[in-house]
């Protein structure tokens, strides 16, 4: 089991509200991901949720107990640290036994559960070694075996990616993905990447100043983004956002539509010149400059060649268009 | 870009390196000497002495008047003692100061080394006074306590640097997997500060061993350091030279060795966090 939720929660420091209150319900076996950009408070939810940090108010239960004041050990939840937080001076084997030791399992089962957790995450070869001996993947599988092995409630996950380069974030991604999948226990993962949180998330909750701007699946909040804020989190690359004579157009003070969702085609509604074009192989990127609109990101095949000052004409995609308010909401 | 680096600048620069470590070692060299030679051969001229004949009556004669072993086994048991006592308090102090520090935590920090600016001479009657009517006068427990809140400021610090090395992050890793308060300073934090506790150790060792002010001043026999062994035969008259300079070097030789042969950790400790 591992519902968590939270009601009315705030922290502050000092005089400093880095959470205004915040409701949020997790349900058991969940993948949510919390994402935001630097500062946004998504660490610190995440270490409220751990017990690391005390509230300032409100209540946090774990699967219907109140648990705001249980320490950290006593919430049954495990979690997997951005520097993964591994021992030094242990090896990888009583790196993983940690918790076992600590819970005052017998040596015997502290030895059968490492044996199961290793071969999981395949670092039976490494048990012996020490974390200083091992590569930043291995060492983030060593943090993840220290957590399955107590079989918590809940895995807290904070930035586990964030020190490995490029294509291992892809895998250990993928893997922590699998992992979901067999242990089918609630992950709760913080990320300030918005590509993490459409690929592994069942739920992301888009965070900023310590509010919640929106709740929903990656789908849902490409599709509907609640706001101007979420709409150009989500997506990659983000959201053109166009004001003016042309949004007031449409009734809205901002008018908004991604990349991928605008044709080049011949007597397009907008005219324009290619400022910058980013060939990726399968896509190319256009900055495109149109007159009254702005400069636009665009999305086309890659089999296109436009170059830097071709003229273009574009066309949104119909039904594709995002109207927003003064407040920045969206409209119906 | 790499100095350059010639034969004679090489050469000048040993030898002022040599002849300024062997002006710093020649009292202790001369101590040395003199503890080989006789009375009468001892207050001679350099030359004279070092030329006359060597013998180890000196150390025969230190034996037989006094009890070496005994304030040997003192210095021991109240370095030991009071660095294992300011350890007991130091860890879980320096730990709180690291890791849960308050606002007042730098001014603590800053006060307590103070102390140690204050001349010990200042509070020499109201120690004595207590001292004795608390009966501590002459015993090794008093003389442990002393040491101990002498030197807890520098422990204290000394840890508190090394700790603040230990990222939080692994702290709470343990608080995670289910780590109390004292599974956490057990098994966590003080194994990954082991080489900045030995070092503490050791320089925490070195310092009580060569207390000589409250040793002197709170000790007459019972519980004497080599402190007091060695000021037995300092005498305003007479000729003691030899044997006061045997009875130093019985007394400087234990943590000679030690410290020569910790002089690695002792180095690497101190500068510990300045070079990292």
């Amino acid at each position: 089991m591992g519902q968590i939720t939270l009601s009315s929660v705030t922290k502050s420091f000092g005089d400093v509200t880095v959470i205004p209150p915040l409701d949020l319900r997790i349900e058991d076996g969940e993948f949510v991901v919390f994402v935001g950009p630097s500062g946004c408070g998504k660490s610190t939810l995440l270490r409220l949720i751990a017990g690391l940090e005390d509230t300032s108010s409100g209540k946090i239960a774990i699967d219907g107990t109140e648990a705001t004041d249980l320490p950290p050990a006593k919430r049954g939840l495990a979690m997997v640290f951005q520097s993964y937080a591994l021992y030094p001076h242990m090896s990888v084997r009583k790196n993983i036994a940690f918790p076992l030791k600590m819970a005052g399992l017998s040596p015997e089962i502290q030895a059968q559960k490492v044996e199961a957790a290793a071969k999981v995450l395949n670092l039976t070869s490494y048990l012996d070694r020490r974390p200083g001996q091992l590569s930043g993947g291995q060492r983030q599988r060593v943090a993840i075996g220290r957590a399955i092995v107590r079989e918590p409630a809940a895995f807290l996950f904070d930035e586990p990616l964030s020190n490995l380069d490029a294509s291992l974030r892809v895998s250990m991604r993928q893997e922590i993905s699998e992992l979901h999948q067999t242990l089918k226990t609630t992950m709760i993962y913080v990320t300030h990447d918005q590509v993490e949180a459409m690929t592994m998330a069942d739920k992301i909750v888009v965070l900023q100043a310590g509010r919640i701007e929106q709740v929903g699946s990656p789908m849902e909040l490409y599709r509907h983004p609640a706001n101007l804020f979420v709409a150009g989190f989500i997506g990659s690359p983000k959201m053109n956002f166009i004001t003016g004579a042309e949004a007031a157009q449409q009734g809205c003070t901002t008018l908004g539509v991604r990349p991928e969702h605008i044709d080049v085609v011949e007597g397009g509604p907008w005219q324009g010149t290619v400022g910058l074009a980013e060939h990726l192989g399968s896509d190319t990127f256009l900055k495109v400059n149109v007159a009254g609109v702005g400069d636009l990101t665009v999305r086309v095949s890659g089999e296109r060649m436009l170059r830097h000052g071709d003229p273009v004409s574009l066309a949104p995609q119909p039904g594709k268009l995002y109207r927003f308010g003064a407040d920045g909401k969206a409209l119906a | 870009m790499a100095r350059k680096t010639t034969q004679t600048r090489t050469a000048v620069v040993t030898v002022a390196a040599w002849t300024i470590g062997l002006l710093i070692f020649f009292p202790i060299l001369w101590i040395i000497i003199l503890g080989f030679k006789s009375e009468g051969d001892a207050i001679k001229t350099p030359l004279a002495v070092l030329t006359s004949d060597w013998t180890l009556a000196s150390y025969h004669e230190v034996q037989e008047r006094s009890n070496y072993f005994l304030h040997f086994m003192n210095s021991v048991i109240l370095s030991l003692g009071s660095t294992l006592l300011a350890l007991v308090i130091a860890i879980p102090a320096a730990w709180s100061m690291a890791f849960v520090p308050g606002k007042r935590t730098k001014d603590l920090l800053m006060w307590m080394l103070s102390t140690k600016m204050m001349p010990a001479v200042g509070v020499l009657v109201p120690m004595y006074l207590m001292f004795r009517d608390f009966g501590l006068l002459d015993t090794r427990i008093g003389l442990v306590v002393v040491l101990t809140l002498i030197n807890l400021p520098i422990v204290i610090w000394m840890l508190y640097t090394y700790f603040k090395e230990i990222p939080g992050e692994i702290l709470e890793a343990a608080r995670m997997d289910g780590a109390n308060l004292r599974a956490e300073i057990l098994h966590v934090l003080t194994p990954m500060a082991v080489p900045g506790i030995a070092s503490t150790v050791l320089l925490n060792v070195i310092l009580a061993w060569n207390e000589a002010f409250w040793t002197l001043q709170l000790t007459t026999s019972s519980a004497a350091p080599l402190t007091q062994f060695i000021a037995s035969y300092s005498s305003p008259e007479g000729l003691f030279y030899a044997k006061l300079s045997a009875a130093s070097t019985m007394a400087i030789a234990p943590i000679l060795i030690l410290g020569w042969f910790s002089q690695k950790q002792l180095v690497r400790g101190l500068t510990f966090g300045a070079v990292k």
